[in-house]
């Protein structure tokens, strides 16, 4: 098998020779571009943006590479020759395989003191905490009121008979907030507890759909626009807010309410990518990342809460977002060694 | 034909017209692929034939190439009234219709399926019967296109005498128009079969949980379970299954070719005179109208829903720079032309060259071959254009020209299929007659063959830029984040909460529709005329 690669790398440089005049190399000055790769989600406001390059120097450039495991495996299949400086984007969930994958440089960022100590979650200081964010289960306020019916308050509540028939969840296999409600559930059942109660919620008649889009979009009732039929969704505990701030007129009051008790953390991490380009560069982005000016940017562009704890929340997050006191939480090692068979059992268990 | 006249100048013309395409293929489709798999291979795991007797693994096998099967001969049923009506009738609207058809082909699967969940009643919104509906709704464009082009060229006389004869329509449908029109047909199932074989998208949403494909499950192995190995050995499973196909449809398509049938298209439209003949016209667009126009009239509402009311909110909004984009929505619409404009003349050149190499000569290969990128996992391309192109000198992983390369990927099959049976049909003897009348060749291939095949290129041109204008799943790892096209904008939009995002969403799809319908009609305007390109 690894002869065939061999001959067609012959054949493929010689090809190459041509294209290569197009001008596309430049890779031998000193580095005066930093990229960062990170997911789909991402986003900064271009002020902010050109604040960072205007400080170092540095043109920024940004590299969106899939959701976040698919920027995951880009880094572990290019790791110690990596398509950029920094990567952004990796969570809770993916972190311990991204470390066993040595993808990181170290770096201790001397703006660490500022972090919540609870995200520190690797003590090498491979990833750096950037921002949290809570998966949590959200529901129509309009739907509940018409009917006088409460809206559910604990996980346990799913399972009961006036609750029949209105959860929509992602599918754990193919989507991240599908994958952190079943960790949610594993985080509050334990390990022997989870099956049953899933058991319950099939037989109470839980909807499972691939996507987040599908899910929130199309089922859920509660987003704007939709003809969904199901009051309550899997979605994240900053979705009330989006669904004022992104309404035209702003309403009063969110259309949308947050099950506290259902909420899963998820941290997202950063790191100097092993083998960077331009590896001062990169600690710079990394520096800036958790500086103030980044920091208070969140919130309004990635939905998320900043790391920092003394960083001021937007007006519409303060009134309307909820920041879940004590949310689920599992050990990084705890699922990476479990997530597959997790994932098996629950698919037996909710699909087959 | 000239190549007794002239022999080296002929092995130069067979170098070029075998050898460019072949290099484009090895360089953009093979080494990567190869070294992805070996780097799958490679890895530590447990042994691949896990994955083989796995029992799931038959279950999707087995799922996926039945309900490709079973799009395709879903598609063609729907296609070919519209094909036959494209292919005979020459009315007002024509090019129109024409391009309407493309429409479905572009759009983003999401946006599609979620426009399907919307109208398929509670029940059968989920199952393996919306996603085959859903192929078909995709592809019909694919088989309207192909077939009825070529019908078009398809003279009308032997079928005429027959009737005059007093052969019945299906005796002489079976007898006289199938076989003619076989090499096209075929080629047509074989691009339907592929891309409903490959299918991942509309499986995920439309199916359920329950339905996967081997596209879906190279997917989950890879980038959700990070196992390499089992993406590597699942991928050579899925290569093994679309050669097979296409060796099936190559065959096909070569069997049946009858020469001396083809006429430019304008000696062969007629106008519907009798009832009949605008009952026939009117029956099947009516039919076709029906069920591609329902979808997307759900893509519309959307776009104008505000609050409880409808307004132009979206459209507006699409002239503001927004963060999800690092750009304003409109600029999505210039990038997307730019992009497409490019992957339509490498695909033209490199597609062009082939289906001469094809009509020319056997190139059994390289006919194989151009098929194949449609049948390969998206995924395990995309992961593999990573670690091929990493180092000096092929370090080119992050240009921006690798977007209209992968884009004429996907778009040269199209080309080489809608020129090939074409070109295949051509009558040497027509050329031989011009020639004796003492034409010289390149008078012959002018007057002879480009009336004949503008038709096609610039049917396959249009195709070509469609196919760039919706390209999703390589475009969206390869473009850079400021300069997203129309599809990779309209994800980034639906991937947020609220009302604002989700309807710029479906406003940018009805851009891209308006934008395809545009572009399909002027590319198909500039066609070559009988002796030169206006």
């Amino acid at each position: 098998m690894t002869l065939f690669p061999d001959a067609l790398r012959t054949l493929a440089v010689g090809m190459a020779v041509v294209t290569v005049a197009c001008g596309c190399g430049g890779s031998d000055e000193t580095p005066r571009v930093v990229v960062l790769v990170t997911h789909d989600s991402f986003a900064v406001s271009p002020d902010v943006k050109r604040a960072f390059e205007e400080e170092s120097g540095l043109t920024l450039r940004i590299l969106k590479a899939g959701d976040a495991g698919e920027i995951v495996t880009r880094a572990l299949l290019t790791a110690g020759n990596p398509e950029g400086d920094v990567l952004f984007g990796v969570d809770n969930n993916l972190l311990q395989r991204t470390l066993e994958g040595d993808v990181f440089e170290e770096y201790e960022s001397p703006r660490l003191e500022n972090i919540d100590p609870e995200l520190l979650l690797d003590p090498q200081h491979r990833a750096t905490p950037i921002d949290r964010g809570d998966v949590c289960l959200n529901y129509d306020q309009a739907w509940f009121t018409e009917r006088e019916l409460d809206p559910p308050r604990e996980l346990s509540d799913l399972v009961l008979a006036p609750y029949r028939d209105l959860l929509v969840v992602e599918n754990p296999a193919t989507s991240t907030p599908g994958l952190a409600f079943l960790l949610a559930t594993i985080a509050s059942y334990g390990d022997d507890g989870w099956q049953a109660f899933w058991r319950g919620l099939r037989a109470n008649g839980v909807l499972v759909v691939d996507g987040w889009e599908d899910a929130y979009y199309a089922r859920f009732s509660g987003s704007a626009g939709s003809k969904g039929k199901r009051p309550i969704v899997v979605s994240y505990a900053s979705s009330p807010p989006a669904e004022v701030i992104f309404r035209d007129p702003r309403p009063s009051e969110p259309p949308t309410g947050v099950v506290e008790r259902s909420c899963f953390r998820q941290v997202e991490l950063a790191g100097v990518l092993r083998g960077a380009r331009n590896e001062e560069g990169a600690r710079q982005l990394i520096d800036f990342m958790l500086s103030e000016r980044f920091q208070e940017d969140i919130p309004l562009q990635m939905f998320v809460f900043p790391a920092r704890l003394d960083t001021a929340l937007p007006r519409a997050f303060e009134q309307f977002a909820v920041v879940p006191e004590s949310p689920l939480e599992l050990p990084p090692e705890k699922i990476e060694a479990n997530r597959e068979r997790w994932v098996d059992e629950w698919t037996d268990i909710v699909i087959r | 034909m000239d190549g007794h006249r002239d022999p080296l100048s002929s092995r130069a013309w067979r170098a070029l017209v075998l050898g460019v395409p072949l290099a484009f293929l090895a360089l953009f489709f093979l080494y990567p692929l190869a070294a992805i798999v070996e780097r799958g291979l490679r890895g530590e795991g447990d042994p691949p034939l896990d994955v083989l007797t796995d029992p799931t693994t038959a279950d999707v096998v087995w799922f996926t190439v039945w309900q490709a099967l079973a799009s395709t001969v879903l598609t063609i049923a729907l296609a070919l009234p519209a094909a036959y009506v494209l292919g005979r009738y020459r009315f007002r609207g024509r090019g129109l219709v024409g391009a309407l058809v493309v429409v479905p082909f572009v759009l983003p699967t999401v946006v599609v399926a979620l426009a399907f969940v919307a109208i398929l009643p509670d029940g059968v919104e989920r199952g393996w019967a919306p996603i085959l509906v859903a192929h078909a709704f995709f592809n019909v464009a694919v088989v309207v296109r192909i077939v009825g082009t070529f019908w078009a060229s398809l003279d009308p006389r032997v079928d005429e005498a027959a009737a005059t004869l007093g052969a019945r329509p299906l005796a002489r449908f079976r007898e006289i128009t199938a076989p003619l029109l076989a090499p096209a047909l075929a080629a047509a199932a074989a691009i339907v079969f592929l891309f409903s074989f490959t299918s991942f998208g509309v499986v995920l949403i439309l199916g359920g949980p329950r339905f996967a494909t081997l596209e879906a499950e190279i997917y989950n192995q890879a980038v959700r379970l990070f196992d390499l190995r089992a993406a590597a050995v699942l991928s050579i499973v899925q290569l093994a299954c679309v050669v097979a196909a296409v060796w099936v449809a190559t065959r096909l398509e070569r069997r049946v070719v009858v020469t001396g049938q083809l006429r430019p298209e304008s000696e062969v439209l007629r106008a519907p005179r009798t009832t009949r003949d605008k009952l026939v016209v009117g029956a099947s667009l009516g039919g076709l109208a029906l069920f591609l126009g329902l979808p997307l009239a759900v893509l519309v509402e959307r776009s104008l829903a505000i609050g409880d009311g409808h307004g132009l909110h979206a459209y507006r909004a699409l002239g503001r720079p927004t963060s999800v984009l690092l750009a304003a929505p409109w600029e999505a619409v210039l990038n997307s032309v730019v992009y497409a404009a490019a992957a339509t003349a490498i695909a033209l050149a490199v597609g062009g060259l082939a289906a001469f190499a094809l009509a020319t000569s056997r190139g059994r290969v390289l006919d194989s071959l151009i098929l194949l990128p449609l049948g390969v996992s998206a995924v395990m391309l995309g992961l593999g254009f990573l670690i091929a192109f990493d180092t000096e000198p092929l370090d080119f992983r992050a240009a921006s020209w690798l977007v209209p390369v992968a884009q004429a990927l996907v778009a040269i099959p199209f080309v080489v299929r809608i020129l090939v049976p074409t070109l295949r049909s051509i009558d040497p003897r027509q050329r031989e007659a011009a020639a004796l009348l003492g034409a010289p060749p390149a008078r012959v291939r002018r007057e002879i063959d480009l009336p004949i095949v503008s038709r096609g290129l610039a049917v396959a041109a249009a195709f070509a830029f469609a196919i760039s204008l919706g390209e999703f799943g390589a475009t969206v790892f390869l473009a850079r984040p400021d300069r997203p096209t129309l599809p990779v904008a309209i994800f980034r939009f639906l991937g947020r909460p609220g009302e604002v995002n989700v309807a710029q969403a479906y406003a940018l799809a009805v851009v891209l529709m308006v934008l395809t319908v545009v572009s399909v009609l002027l590319v198909e305007r500039l066609r070559v005329r009988r002796g030169g390109w206006f």
